[in-house]
Order: structure tokens, then sequence, then C-alpha cells
């Protein structure tokens, strides 16, 4: 943007007319001949963005994730992933003497001993809760309203991974603290992979380093734990925004919205401060339930050292409780035969089942292509009810999980409603079978009956009813309510430039000022 | 942007487009908010909110409040300045609805045959005339994939051998509590329950893991608790291994009066009297059993090994049961 004599400005105005934008354009120039980024940067700050509140979910848990990360790179500064036995002298008393693993002394001190160590470490739980969680919901929003159909068959595939990954890695992270709940879950963990035939001794005792608990354990926990399975998660982040950068948003049908547009609020400014404050208000609710709400309180089990000790209800985090159901309410099938055992009973609930559960979410898309015969592309999304087959599976998945994860609580279950705890075993092994396929009966026949309503889904409107001087009633639909006003206007392509009022360029810019009302957003 | 002249812009790759000027009073540009004054005024108490939350924190950190202070003002801070943002956002900047047109993922066709040819094309040329150089390369890059796996994971630990086959219990092993102190004939009463290890490995990780075991007495004559099991009780002691045959976590609840041991993870329950056979839930085997006998001064000590591998079953894992006192 060199400036030759001729037309070099003389006066401030001049200077102001010939680059109205000033440093911003000064800056600007000198990025774009570095990085050519400006016609980029352009098409990203015009990026639309779809309004709807489900597209939030996803949000949330790439919101929790910064959290993990930060909080995470807080709680490495102080805990040491050893198993080394130490006495422990600190702070809290009652394990005053008590022999634990460094891993374990480092957690409780990082507790009590490090200042904001008790709520960084709450927080770090509680965001993993949280990731995974809202990562489930974001899928379920992402399947029921066909979001996953070509073009998108890969980033669904990938938001499965992640959600495999971040699985893998809450509990591995539980496991860390290496106190007497979470070291039963390695114990169990061990037994799991000890259940798979033909390689599961192999498996067991290489991945502990010999017998269980071992030396290393934990050391190779924390590493899968802080480096590796985070940097795949992120690679994979990078890849499921990059796609979802490239295909642009899927969106609700409505008005003025097709396949071949998007329709919403712009990246700059309007989207970046929602989602900013979005991150921030994510933040700010972990960190009141990391202050606020006591999860995980290690000091209170005691440390793994004294094993035998634990006799009380032992349930791991939300996320794992489907496989602990599914072990539960299996029945004691094991196998042996020519000089070999296998054990059914813990290798087809926690190997195979989420396996044929993982698989069937990987291939759906291509089952669902499979059966509808539907090759199209697709950007509009649908409605639940517009797909009764689909929703209906979908709602069979769902309370099947639900019906499993529920039995990982037979025993608290059986004492709240003083019945037998075989009761309520027999009772979670029917219903595993029989509530999904009601629930995707009653689903597909909601569905169905939704269809046949019509504006169904829409805000009504009141009918007022009128009588005129002849004594005729007349019925007139009441005006829109205010929020949905903004939905009757058109959608606009997003404006080049913003025609600006006059006074704040300066005279003689040749524009008149215009009439009353257009200092309202004047900021 | 030299080349595209006021007014337009490039649309996407292609056609240039006309770009609308928006004004202020075009309904487009307009803020949700009906008062813009009274929202900009709610959103600025927010943020004022979230500057004292945030500070509070500085404040609370500094002087080493505890957690829950801690948190209102971290927590509180940050959503009350999240919420004047997202307000910010949502009533006050121009909500549209704008519209951006897709442009096809899709290439042309002539651009798909056009990558189609080079990559079969090149390759005829290239590589199917050198058959051998890329079997050579092919087979090296895969003997290589192969050997890394060996060090990755072989390096991991050791063969299972017997790991996962043998405790350290052997004949003539005293059984001691948690602080190594050895149980005498006359210490429990029928009812009574204590963990026990093999002398001298009670506060190892060995100890812990693969050897605990249960000891309960459960009256005060000599318990047979299966057949081929004579003298494997003697004064109504009984010992069995702790680790659950479902997925080995310690069998450490005893329902005193059924005479049940139950495990605290999925509820296997086990009968102390007949052999500790499952009763209930999901273990598939019995906790194996430690012969018992009563030395001369009155301390209990294992007769022999565990006659089986203790704790969940593997592919390894024999059906058929030791020779007793092998161990």
């Amino acid at each position: 943007m060199s400036t030759t004599e001729a037309n070099k400005p003389r006066t401030l105005r001049e200077a102001k007319k010939a680059n109205p934008y000033g440093r911003v354009q000064q800056a600007i120039d000198e990025l774009d001949d570095r990085f050519g980024l400006a016609k980029g940067g352009r098409t990203f700050l015009d990026k639309i963005f779809p309004d709807h509140w489900s597209f939030m979910l996803g949000e949330i848990a790439l919101y929790s994730f910064v959290v993990l990360l930060a909080t995470g790179v807080f709680l490495c500064l102080y805990y040491v992933p050893s198993q080394a036995v130490v006495v422990y002298h600190g702070i809290y008393k009652p394990l005053d003497g008590v022999r634990m693993s460094e891993a374990y002394l480092t957690s409780v001190n990082l507790s009590f001993g490090v200042r904001a160590g008790l709520l960084m470490r709450q927080m770090h739980h509680w965001a993993a809760d949280i990731f995974i969680g809202s990562i489930v919901i974001h899928m379920a929003r992402v399947f029921f309203t066909g979001a996953f159909r070509k073009p998108r068959e890969t980033n669904w595939a990938i938001g499965i991974t992640l959600l495999i990954l971040a699985i893998l890695n809450g509990f591995i992270g539980y496991s860390l603290p290496d106190d007497l709940v979470s070291g039963t879950g390695l114990r169990i963990g061990y037994s799991i992979l000890l259940s798979i035939p033909f390689v599961g001794n192999y498996l067991a005792v290489w991945v502990w380093g010999g017998s269980f608990p071992g030396t290393v354990i934990i050391e190779r926990l924390y590493i899968i734990h802080v480096l590796i399975v985070p940097l795949i998660i992120l690679g994979l982040l990078g890849a499921h925004l990059g796609l979802l950068v490239r295909q642009k948003h899927t969106q609700f049908p409505g008005k003025g919205r097709t396949e071949r547009n998007v329709v919403g609020s712009p990246m700059f400014p309007t989207f970046m401060a929602k989602t900013t404050g979005f991150l921030l208000m994510v933040t700010g609710v972990l960190a009141l339930l990391g202050g606020l709400a006591q999860i995980n309180p290690i000091w209170q089990f005691g440390p793994y050292q004294d094993a035998s000790k634990i006799s009380y209800a032992v349930q791991p985090d939300w996320y794992m409780g489907w496989l602990d159901g599914a072990l539960r309410i299996m029945p004691s099938w094991e196998w042996t035969g020519w000089g070999h055992t296998i054990p059914f009973e813990v290798f087809l609930p926690a190997v195979i089942f989420p396996g044929i559960i993982f698989n069937l979410c990987y291939a759906w898309p291509v089952l669902e292509r499979k059966m509808t015969g539907d090759n199209a592309l697709h950007n509009l999304l649908d409605r639940p009810r517009d797909r009764p087959k689909r929703t209906a599976a979908g709602a069979a998945m769902v309370t099947l999980l639900f019906m499993v994860f529920a039995a990982s609580s037979t025993d608290v279950l059986a004492n709240f409603f003083h019945i037998s705890l075989n009761q309520v075993l027999w009772f979670f092994r029917v219903a595993v079978v029989v509530v999904p396929i009601v629930a995707a009966w009653v689903t597909w026949r909601i569905c169905i009956e939704m269809q046949g309503v019509s504006g169904v889904g829409q805000r009504k409107r009141a009918m007022v009813v009128s009588r005129t001087a002849s004594g005729e009633y007349v019925a007139v639909p009441s005006e829109p309510r205010p929020g949905d006003e903004h939905r009757e206007l058109e959608a606009t392509p997003v404006p080049t430039r913003i025609e600006l009022e006059p006074e704040t360029v300066g005279a003689g810019s040749g524009t008149t000022p215009d009439a009353a009302g257009v200092r309202r957003v004047n900021r | 942007m030299s080349e595209a002249s006021e007014g337009t812009a490039i649309d996407g790759h292609r056609t240039p487009v006309p770009m609308p000027v928006a004004r202020f009073d075009d309904p487009h540009m307009q803020p949700a908010a009906r008062h813009p004054v009274r929202t900009e005024r709610l959103i600025a108490l927010f943020l004022l909110v979230g500057i004292g939350g945030v500070a509070g924190f500085g404040a609370a950190y500094t002087i080493n409040a505890a957690p829950w202070i801690l948190a209102v003002t971290l927590g509180g801070g940050l959503a009350a300045m999240g919420f004047g943002l997202t307000a910010w956002g949502k009533y006050l900047m121009p909500q549209g609805p704008f519209v951006e047109e897709r442009h096809t993922l899709a290439s042309s066709s002539e651009e798909r045959q056009a990558m189609a040819a080079a990559l079969t094309e090149r390759t005829g040329v290239v590589v199917k005339r050198r058959r051998m150089l890329g079997g050579l390369l092919a087979g090296g890059l895969g003997i290589f994939g192969v050997v890394a796996a060996f060090p990755l994971l072989r390096s991991l630990g050791p063969l299972p051998g017997k790991i996962l086959d043998e405790t350290d219990w052997r004949k003539g092993i005293r059984l001691v509590d948690v602080n190594g102190r050895p149980i005498h004939r006359d210490d429990m009463q029928p009812g009574g329950i204590v963990t026990v290890y093999p002398n001298g490995l009670e506060s190892t990780d060995q100890g812990q893991a693969i050897d605990q075991t249960v000891l309960i007495r459960v009256q005060s004559t000599d318990l047979v608790t299966m057949k081929g099991r004579e003298g494997w009780g003697p004064e109504g002691y009984v010992a069995y291994s702790k680790m659950c045959t479902h997925l080995g976590c310690p069998v450490g609840l005893y329902e005193q009066e059924l005479e049940l041991l139950v495990c605290p993870c999925h509820q296997s329950m086990f009968n102390v009297r007949d052999g500790a056979v499952p009763q209930f839930g999901p273990a598939p085997r019995p906790l194996p059993q430690l012969p018992l006998y009563i030395d001369t001064q009155g301390y209990l000590r294992a007769q022999a090994g565990y006659d089986q591998a203790v704790g969940p079953g593997f592919w390894a894992r024999t059906s058929t049961q030791r020779q007793n006192g092998t161990a």
C-alpha cells in the first residue's frame, strides 16, 4: 500500500478518507504481505453460524476440554506418578503415619497443602465428567437430527473415536491418585484384560509390567493420560473442527434455509461474543462445581496400600457405569475345557458388549444409507419425528444404555426399595431386553402421531375472535410474539460494509444525515 | 483485495457478486433487545460483577482462603462475565438472519479424472516397471513394522509364566495379620473374620494383591467344607483366597448370620460353610480354600499352597486342579 507523491494526503481529513480504517488497515496490510490472510480472513469473519440451542452441546465439550488442559497442567506441577511406598506426615491428620504410595501422597497434598489445589483437582474431575457427558448428548443430537449423513460420516466417526478416547482417559485419570477405590478399579481393568481369550494374560502382564499391582502401572498410565491420549484428542479435535468449517454447519429447515445455504449470525462479532461468553460460563460453572460440590474425596478412601480394607459399595465414575452394570447382570458363564478357560462372564459384558455398541455407532451412517438407499448430500437437518425408524432405533439404544447404567447400582436400589438383590438383578436382566423394545415402539408410534398434527413444534398464536357490528364473528390470528418476530425476517447476505452515520465519519463525506432512529446501535 | 472493486467481493473462488451495503436502520442490523440502553446497563452490571469476582479470586488466593470462597469468586466472576458477554452478543449485536451460500465441495468431473489419471498413469510408468523395487520396499517396511512391535510389546513386562497361577503360600507358612502378628488358635471367636497374609509378605504389594486370604472362624469344632477337604478347617477355622473369582476384587464383606462372604464390587456371595461355592452373583467359581493346621504352639499355618490359581479366569488357566501340596 505504498503511496506515491502525487496522491499523498495533505490533510488529516484526506488521510482519513484515503485510509478510513487506520491502524487496523496497516496491521492487516503488514500481515497480508506476509501471510496473504486478508481474503480468507474476511471469509472467516463472515462465516455464518446457524442458531439453535442444541448446537452448543459440542461447545460444552470443547470448553470442558480446554478446562481439562488448563487444570491438568496445574495438577502436573504437584503430582508425582510413583508407586514408591512412603509414610504420610502431612496436614491431614487422620492419615498420619499411614503407608501409601507417593502418587497417593502427592494427591492428598495437592488437595490440602497446595493453594487452590483442591479447587483445581475437583474442577479437573468435574470437567472430565461433564466433557464426556456433553459428548454423549452432542452425539445424541447429531444422531437424532440426522447430521451424520453424507457428507459428514467421517466427522461422525471422528466424534465416536473422541468419545472412546475421552472415556479411556477419564478412567485412567481416575486411577492416578492410587487410592483404594481407583486401585480396585484398576484391579477390575486388569481382570478384564485377562479375560480376553488367547492373549489376555500376555496383555495384562505386559501392560502392568508383571503381576498386579506391580510397580510401574501408575507411571505408565500417567504418560498415557497427560501426553499420549490428549495429543490424539487434540489432533482429532482439530480434524473434527476443520471438517466442520470445510463442510459448514447443518441447519434446521426454516424460512429462507435451503440445502444450498447457511442462515444465521456471523462469526464476527456476534458468534465470537456469544461463544467466548459461553467459554467463560462453562469455566465458571466448572469452578463453582469444583469448589462447592465435593467429588472423589480420596483422603476418605485411603491408599491402595491396604487393599483388603475395601468394604463398601464400589462405583466408578458415571461413564463407566454402563460397563459395570453389564458386568453385574451377566450370568456366571465361565467356559472351561481342553486345559483352557474363557471367562465369558467378564469377556462378553466388558469387551464384546462395548465393542458391539461402538461398532454399531461407527457403522450406523453406512447401515442407514443401505437401508434407505439415500445417497444424497444433506445439509438440512431432520426433525426426529420425520424419521420414525431412526428415532426409534436411537431411543432403543439410549434406553438400553440407560438400563445397563442403572444396573450398576443394583445393591443401592435393593437397599433403597427394601427388596431382595435377586429381584433387582432379574428385573434388570429382563429390562435390558424389554425396555428398549417398548421404548422403540412407543417412540415410533409418537413420531407417526406427531407427523399427523399440523403446526407441531411451532409456537401457537392466539386466535382473536371479534364480533362485527352486523353480528358476524371473525377469527384473526394474533400478532406474532416478540421473540418470534425475528424469525419473520428474510435472510439477507452478509453486508460488506455498514453505512456509517455522518458524525462518526466527519463532515464532507458526502452523505446526508439519516432520519431519526439510526442512533440506536451507535456503539 | 485490490482487484475487487468497492461494493463487490469474490464469492468463494468463482463469480464476483455485488455485496449489499447495510444501513443502521436495516432490520437485520438491529439488536434483538427491545430496550438497548437498559440492556447495556444490565450487561455492564454483569461485567462489573465479573471483574469483582475475578479480582476477588486474586485476593482470596493471596490470603489462602477456603475452597468455597475460591470457587465462588472465580466461578461466579467468570460465569458473570461470560453471561454479560453472551448477552452482549445475543441482544446488542446484529443477529441477521444472514445467509451464506454453500459452495459445493465436489470438484468438477474433469478435475476428478485428472487426479485419477495422475495416480494411475504415473503408477503405470514409474512403479509397474520396477515391481521388484516396490516389492522390496513394501517388504522392508512390513518387516520393520513387525519387528518394531517386538521391543514395544515384549519389553513391557515378563512373560506370564506362573505369575498368574501361583501365590506365595507354601507348606508350613504362618498366617499373619496386616501388622505381621501371627494368628493364635484362641485369637478368634466363632463369627470372627480377619485378613491374613503369608508371614513376611503382609506389607508387600504381592502379599496385598495375590496372597490376601480371608480367615474366618465358623464354629469351634473341625469343619469340612467339601468332600476331599477333610482336616482343612481345624477348630472351625477356614481360610479362602480373598480375590473374587469374578474380577479380583477383595471379598471383604462378611454376613455373619448367613455365613456368606460378599464381594463389594458386584455382589457375588460365597457360602463359607460349603466351600465358598457362589450362591449369587456373577462369580463363576468357588473361592479357593487354603488348607490349615494348628502347630504345636497353637498358631495357624498353611498345610500347603492353594490347589489352583486364585482370582479371575483367564485363557491359560487350567480347569483341572493341581495336586494338593505342590503349590
